[in-house]
């Protein structure tokens, strides 16, 4: 095993532990996103690259952003915008 | 021919009436009989906030830990009780793990005649230069089918849950439109550059997928991250030009039921001992490996349609 090796997984333990001790949400999935990249490039380390091209797009890419819609859909996400207020806009 | 009677005939008869009545056009209480104008029911309001007083007394009285002996000690105990399970937990996954052959070592139970088989014979066998791409979709392609359907199901089970009728489809629009950042240029910008370099790279992993690492369900989510990424540059509007609920339905249709159809000819010819008709060709070619390739495409399209799916329906609860 390679000091590369040893610095990701440290960095794959940090994640794992700082994912469920952070209170924000957003900076949970922001920390889950590092955490999946740091996973394809472990896999990439152990000579899977399949896996790894599959990690990052899913792991990386959709699940956070599913992730994202549903925290936006409980407004658990404050949006940058100032709040509209609820007139029936003319379409 | 019967005799054609006049309409005001006919609205005497009893069969006029009937009929009438059948159809809910008329309603036979109405104007007949005298009726008192129906008020919504409401709680006196007195009598509400006395209920929630008696609520919040009774809350106080059950919930209070200076007071409550028991919940006091209950928490004590509910505290100590899951630190104890934890730490078990982690202890006993250790020790399992501890118990499992080292990696890489002969007497692994991985290493075996099956995985030698592969390796050895896998190129000749299947024509794939990839082994992992032979494996799961030629030696163990029946697995691979079954999670293709794994993921159409769920699809299938998060539009059962989130299925909207036709007016919160409407609502759920309007709500869409306003909590969504529309028109932002630079997203915009970034998405024109961005959007076909992912997709010709996700076509690229699916059709290089018995080459190189690659294949249908890594391309399809790359495409399928292409797509959300438009979409939400774009907004639906672009979008529904080439993707609805209809395309959705036929791609997955076509692509499951080919995926089938193929491999039950492979499965029939190799239990049977019979030759089958689909050349191999020369490894590392891109029309090789039987059919590897089209499989791949089949089972990368059902991924890609699935993930946009997933993403519409989340957001919007439909496409």
């Amino acid at each position: 095993m390679t000091a590369f090796q040893i610095i990701l997984m440290g960095l794959l333990i940090i994640c794992a532990v700082s994912v469920s001790f952070s209170k924000n949400l957003l900076n949970a999935i922001l920390i889950y996103m590092s955490f999946s990249l740091v996973m394809s490039m472990l896999w990439i380390c152990l000579e899977s690259p399949d896996l790894a091209i599959t990690e990052a797009a899913v792991g990386a890419g959709i699940t956070s952003v599913l992730f994202f819609v549903t925290l936006k859909k409980i407004r658990a996400i404050e949006s940058t915008e100032p709040e509209k207020k609820e007139e029936p806009k003319d379409e | 021919m019967s005799k054609k009677r006049p309409a005001a005939e006919y609205q005497k008869t009893f069969a006029f009436h009937f009929f009438r009545w059948l159809s809910g056009v008329k309603d036979p209480y109405l104007d007949e009989v005298e009726m008192h104008p129906q008020k919504e029911f409401q709680m006196d309001p007195e009598a509400v906030l006395r209920h929630e007083k008696e609520h919040d007394a009774i809350l106080d009285k059950v919930y209070d830990p200076q007071r409550n002996m028991e919940m006091k000690l209950f928490r004590k105990l509910y505290h100590a009780t899951s630190i104890i399970f934890c730490l078990f937990l982690i202890a006993l996954l250790l020790v399992t793990i501890s118990w499992l052959p080292a990696t890489g070592t002969i007497d692994r139970p991985a290493n075996n005649e099956v995985a030698k088989r592969y390796i050895e014979k896998g190129l000749e066998e299947t024509g794939a230069v990839n082994i992992v791409a032979g494996m799961i979709l030629d030696y163990r392609a029946f697995d691979t089918l079954g999670e293709s359907h794994v993921l159409f199901t769920a699809t299938i089970t998060v539009l059962i849950l989130l299925r909207l009728n036709k007016t919160e489809k409407d609502e759920a629009e309007i709500s869409d439109r306003r909590f969504e950042p529309k028109n932002d240029a630079i997203l915009q910008l970034v998405a024109t550059f961005l959007v076909p370099i992912i997709i010709i790279f996700g076509i690229y992993i699916i059709l290089n997928g018995h080459l190189g690492p690659g294949g249908g369900f890594s391309g399809g989510a790359v495409i399928g991250a292409g797509l959300v990424l438009y979409l939400n540059a774009f907004g639906f509007k672009k979008t529904e030009r080439f993707f609805t609920e209809k395309t959705y339905k036929w791609v997955c249709f076509f692509s499951l039921s080919f995926y089938c159809l193929a491999k039950s000819y492979s499965f029939y010819t190799g239990a049977n001992q019979l030759h089958s008709v689909i050349p191999k060709g020369t490894p590392g070619a891109i029309l090789s490996s039987g059919l590897i390739l089209p499989l791949n495409i089949a089972v990368g399209l059902v991924v890609a349609c699935t993930i946009y799916a997933f993403y519409a329906m989340f957001r919007k609860g439909g496409f």
